[in-house]
């Protein structure tokens, strides 16, 4: 019993570790900024065209289903404000790091896997440049201005996804007041909720990415390996802490 | 240890690594002096790898002491070991070459990102430069890793590994995967940096005549290349660790290792060319 949950224990300390190192080196020089431009790129504008598509598609269903349920309750005009509430404070940010998460953290994994088993992390060390400098902290940085930016848009392609079916589509409510109702519902603490979100799944995932690419072995099935570890672990982390960071609004 | 320490370059005291609770490496002690060369034999999976990393500092000894330049080091922090790493060159089993640089980038990473090298960069441009034509490599400055074979990927690391004309060079199988005559190549490259930048040097290898040539052979700067040593050994000298399954099973010259009675040991003497 001790020896099967030390593992994961360990594990979870290394990562603490790393987390600890990479956030301390925040502050610190050296800063690689065109390390870090790379990533924002490919973060950012690779996971777009997804990151919209999700957006958009999310909203557009969610007006589709709810549609029924407003219709028997005869609360139709409503549906602004059902869209926009939950894309912003819950499936835009979750949905936006599911995909990043399978983008971008299996990107880190494997990219920094074959970078581990190759030796070239080692080289790194041995020819004087920190790897956690070099090559955490850029995709931490880049990872946690991406995604809230990327959740925004997701955000509002959602809404207009959710306008198509409400409005164009079935005609449940007015243009005017789909837009009002959806703007109008949104709190400041929805809004909180919503970027304060992303910001701690883009801490994890880059993370979660890097940690496991730093620490492959075993050659290039190891690679594999690590990618395919670094997504699920960094998926589930983004689903349990939504619930956290919700219950911690929702009792405020 | 006492008396030597000002001529020891790198120095192992019962050093013992551990992973998953298993001795990788296990009391294992030998010493270096400047000048010298180790060659360091052993099987796949004996620890060669280890050994070499952990003399790097890039893998925490579980016990024992490391003495490098005549210091002790098992206690260094991170920052002096970047220091420390900046005297010695290597190059690694699997290349370690980055990908994502420029042959001219990769020999000039180490000038760059190591502190107490910085130079200028006209300076920096033509050791570069020099570093790749002293391993036969100029024309490529512009390539990538991935558009050059294997063989030159190694010479390359050789560039990278003397490009700081480091005190103490660090060889991880540097003839593993090759074919003879390309492994004869990369073996007259580093003979030829020992003898012309007599740095001290440490060879991993599961090859015997690895070991062979380094001892029997010196390069001839008057010729270009190397030549057989002289019979009476006069160059610098080479001795032989053995290392099994972790723990030093010999430790001597390239005579003692021809009449080692030791099986294992034996058997590297024997194994056909
Ligand atoms: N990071 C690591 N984690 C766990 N085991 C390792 C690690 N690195 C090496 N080993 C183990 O240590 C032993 C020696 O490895 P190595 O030094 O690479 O051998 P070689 O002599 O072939 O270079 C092997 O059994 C290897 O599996
Ligand atoms: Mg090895």
């Amino acid at each position: 019993m001790l020896d099967l949950i030390k593992g994961p224990i360990l594990t979870f300390q290394e990562f603490v570790l790393l987390a600890g190192r990479a956030t301390r080196g925040i502050f610190r020089k050296p800063y690689y900024w065109p390390d870090v431009f790379t990533q924002m790129d490919l973060i950012g504008i690779g996971s777009l065209p997804v990151v919209l598509l999700t957006g958009f598609f999310s909203g557009a269903v969610m007006a589709l289903q709810m549609s029924r349920a407003l219709q028997t309750y005869g609360a139709t005009s409503q549906i602004g404000q059902i869209v926009a509430i939950t894309l912003v404070r819950e499936m835009g940010p979750v949905l936006t790091a599911l995909m990043v998460a399978g983008r971008n953290s299996s990107g880190m994994a494997s990219e920094l896997g074959s970078m581990k088993v190759t030796e070239q992390i080692d080289a790194m060390r041995a020819l004087g440049t920190d790897p956690v400098m070099k090559l955490v902290k850029p995709r931490l940085i880049a990872t946690a201005t991406m995604l809230p930016l990327l959740t925004i848009l997701a955000d509002f392609v959602g809404i207009f996804g959710g306008w198509i079916v409400a409005c164009p589509l079935l005609g449940l409510t007015s243009d005017a007041q789909y837009w009002n109702n959806s703007w109008r519902s949104l709190e400041y603490n929805d809004i909180t909720q919503g970027l304060l979100k992303p910001f701690v799944f883009a801490i994890v995932l880059s993370l979660v990415g890097c940690f496991y690419g730093m620490k492959t072995t075993g050659g290039t099935q190891g690679v594999g390996l690590a990618t395919t570890q670094a997504v699920v672990v960094a998926s589930v982390w983004v689903v349990v802490l939504t619930f956290l960071i919700g219950r911690i609004f929702v009792s405020m | 240890m006492a008396g030597t320490q000002d001529r020891s370059i790198l120095a192992f005291d019962e050093v013992t690594v551990r992973f998953d609770d298993r001795a990788v490496l296990d009391r294992v002690s030998f010493e270096l002096h400047r000048g010298e060369s180790l060659v360091l034999l052993g099987e796949a999976g004996s620890g060669k790898t280890v050994l070499l990393k952990s003399a790097l500092g890039l893998i925490k000894a579980d016990g024992g002491r490391i003495y490098l330049f005549g210091e002790d080091v098992t206690k260094a922090t991170e920052q002096q070991w970047y220091d420390l790493r900046a005297r010695m060159g290597v190059l690694f089993q699997e290349g370690g070459l980055f990908d994502s640089l420029s042959i001219e980038d990769n020999v000039a990473y180490p000038l760059l990102n190591q502190e107490t090298l910085r130079c200028p960069e006209e300076e920096m441009a033509r050791r570069v430069e020099q570093s790749l034509e002293f391993v036969e490599l100029g024309h490529t400055l512009e390539k990538f890793p991935s558009e050059l074979s294997g063989g030159m990927r190694r010479r390359v690391g050789i560039a990278r590994a003397i490009v700081t004309e480091p005190e103490l060079l660090l060889y991880d199988s540097p003839t593993a995967g090759l074919d003879p005559i390309t492994a004869a190549t990369i073996m007259a490259l580093i003979i030829k940096g020992r003898d012309v930048r007599r740095a001290t040097t440490v060879i991993v290898t599961h090859r015997y005549q690895d070991g062979e040539m380094l001892t029997r052979y010196r390069h001839d700067a008057s010729l270009g290349h190397v030549v057989p040593a002289a019979a009476n050994g006069s160059g610098p000298r080479t001795h032989y660790v053995v290392l099994r399954e972790g723990r030093i099973v010999f430790d001597g010259s390239q005579a003692e290792m021809e009449t080692a009675a030791d099986e294992y040991v034996a058997n590297f003497v024997r194994r056909p060319g």
